[in-house]
């Protein structure tokens, strides 16, 4: 019952008119506009949280602030390959290009952010673990995601048919999405060098209140901007795959 | 949080690097982004 209200109530908003590439074309360009505004709106207060109002941890000093960066980052890394996995699944079962052009558009941002959160790993290790780099279940799984998402993006370059080249890389994504539980649960499952849950739907969080609000809002501030940014890809994608079609200005 | 002065802060009590290493990297990589998907 719950399910055919939704239906319904999404046909009076004509959502389904946005399932083309046509129609989905210019509100990609509007949604991209909002969703920039909306990050830095959650980016400016977040970065000043982060470095005027959170004090100085007592064990890692000024060393911690990456936080703000790093977690945000680890957390799109992990959300971005759902996402994209979800979009390349509808993709191939209901054979509709603009699903597979947005699991395209989000690879490449998904993997820039499982990029940064590596990067920032490493340089918050360094000075805290005494090493860039341990192999430990943590750090090796979300390395493992970056192979998946190049992976993907390799994949399709490789494949010259577009069509070919999604529902190829949608079984990829597909089967690479058991990773991301891997690497969540990985700080439970395993010995981890990495520190465990901070942060977690069950429990109250283990972190001091300024912290947490810097990090909420910086994660917040790169939940838009990959919004915004992945509108503005799949845009590109669409120009570039639908450039024969005729409603476009060529 | 007051840093007292700019140096401090550029500084990050000794961290410097491993911060400032982590956010222009970010910043780098945002901005490349964001310009790689200008309109024409």
């Amino acid at each position: 019952m719950i399910c055919s209200q939704t239906l319904q109530l999404l046909h009076f908003m004509r959502f389904w008119k946005y399932s083309t590439p046509q129609n989905f074309y210019p509100a990609a360009k509007k949604i991209a506009a909002v969703f920039f505004v909306l990050a830095i709106c959650f980016g400016i207060p977040g970065l000043y949280v982060g470095f005027f109002v959170a004090p100085t941890d007592h064990q890692q000093g000024e060393a911690y602030r990456i936080i703000f960066i790093h977690v945000p980052a680890a957390w799109m890394s992990m959300f971005i390959y759902v996402v994209m996995a979800f979009w390349a699944a509808v993709g191939l079962i209901l054979n509709t290009r603009l699903s597979s052009m947005l699991a395209q558009a989000l690879a490449p941002t998904g993997a820039l952010m499982t990029f940064l959160a590596l990067w920032t790993g490493a340089f918050w290790g360094r000075p805290t673990w005494g090493t860039w780099w341990v192999w430990d279940a943590r750090l090796t799984s979300e390395l493992v995601l970056l192979f998946l998402y190049v992976g993907f993006m390799a994949l399709r370059a490789s494949i010259e048919d577009p069509r070919r080249a999604d529902k190829a890389s949608a079984i990829l994504a597909i089967v690479g999405v058991v990773n991301v539980p891997i690497i969540y649960f990985s700080v439970k499952w395993w010995n981890t060098l990495h520190q465990g849950a901070s942060v977690s739907l069950t429990k109250a969080p283990s972190m001091a209140s300024d912290m947490l609000l810097g990090m909420l809002l910086m994660a917040l501030s790169f939940w838009m901007y990959s919004i915004a940014v992945s509108m503005l890809r799949v845009r590109k994608i669409i120009r570039d795959r639908e450039r024969n079609s005729g409603w476009l200005n060529n | 949080m007051d840093w007292g002065s700019l140096q401090n802060f550029i500084d990050m009590g000794g961290y410097g690097l491993y911060v400032w290493g982590s956010y222009l990297v970010t910043l780098l990589a945002i901005a490349i982004e964001t310009f790689s998907l200008r309109e024409p």
